[in-house]
């Protein structure tokens, strides 16, 4: 990079600003929403295939759809730990994090990097860290639906 | 057909999650994803519009996490109309507890058996 230091520094700054831009990685946003979308439908229909395969087993309608979340958990969760999921997410994005897998891998992977914080404020408290929020707004809000349709239904 | 369906809701939702990581100016981390998703489906299927699309799209709408927050918001009405206003406490933990057990003993699991890479 050549910057002018004759000219004021408003100018060098903007300068440095373009040399930045100019190298840094832009994210591809038409490419990693391909992925994501590829990703996050192949996810949805491997769950629409145990759905349908815990329906066919006899489990009714809310028993096979926690079924089918607990399998998904446990894969997710498997490959984090493997460090699959990382390569992957590289990629695919929020193909692998808005679905149930995301939640898994958010509360695996907090959890594998405090295991020298101990198992108690390491381990146990950090799969929480982001399974935390998401259950307090979840709850809260679905509290919140709760309370009105019992008041007004 | 529920599979054609299923995959193109399910990739349809997660654009949504892509688009709000990329084209947002500040910094949107995956918490910030499942939790605005969760709060989202959780939202919706309070107004009675998760279900349609679940009907629609199968898993295609259960297994991103605004299905997470449709399953709570679902589970407090359940519980509503078999035990009262114990049902708003007790509902939404009850219809979603396999899944939290699994995440939790799974991921204990997972987090002592394994070393994180490098």
């Amino acid at each position: 990079m050549r910057v002018d230091f004759t000219k004021p520094a408003g100018m060098q700054r903007k300068q440095y600003r373009d040399f930045v831009d100019g190298i840094s990685p832009k994210p591809n946003v038409l490419v990693n929403v391909v992925w994501a979308f590829l990703v996050g439908g192949l996810i949805a229909t491997i769950g629409q295939g145990l759905l349908t395969l815990f329906l066919a087993l006899g489990l009714p309608v809310l028993e096979a759809g926690a079924m089918t979340a607990v399998v998904l958990i446990f894969s997710a969760a498997l490959l984090t730990g493997l460090g699959v999921f990382d390569d992957i997410a590289k990629y695919a994005g929020a193909g692998v994090i808005v679905p149930i897998t995301g939640f898994a891998n958010a509360m695996v992977a907090q959890a594998m990097e405090a295991r020298t914080e101990g198992l108690v404020l390491g381990v146990g408290a950090r799969l929480f860290t982001i399974a935390g929020p998401v259950l307090v707004f979840g709850l809260v809000v679905a509290w919140l639906a709760g309370l009105f349709y019992f008041l007004f239904r | 057909m529920i599979f054609v369906m299923s995959f193109v809701v399910g990739g349809l939702i997660c654009v949504i999650g892509q688009l709000l990581m990329d084209l947002t100016s500040y910094k949107v981390t995956p918490a910030h994803i499942l939790v605005g998703f969760v709060t989202a489906g959780a939202i919706l299927s309070a107004f009675g519009l998760y279900q349609p699309l679940v009907e629609l799209a199968g898993a295609g709408a259960l297994v991103p996490l605004s299905g997470f927050g449709h399953t709570l918001t679902q589970g407090a009405i359940r519980g509503v109309e078999r035990d009262g206003l114990l049902g708003v406490f007790a509902g939404p933990l009850e219809a979603a507890a396999a899944g939290i057990t699994a995440a939790v003993v799974f991921g204990y699991f997972f987090a002592i058996l394994f070393r994180p890479k490098g």
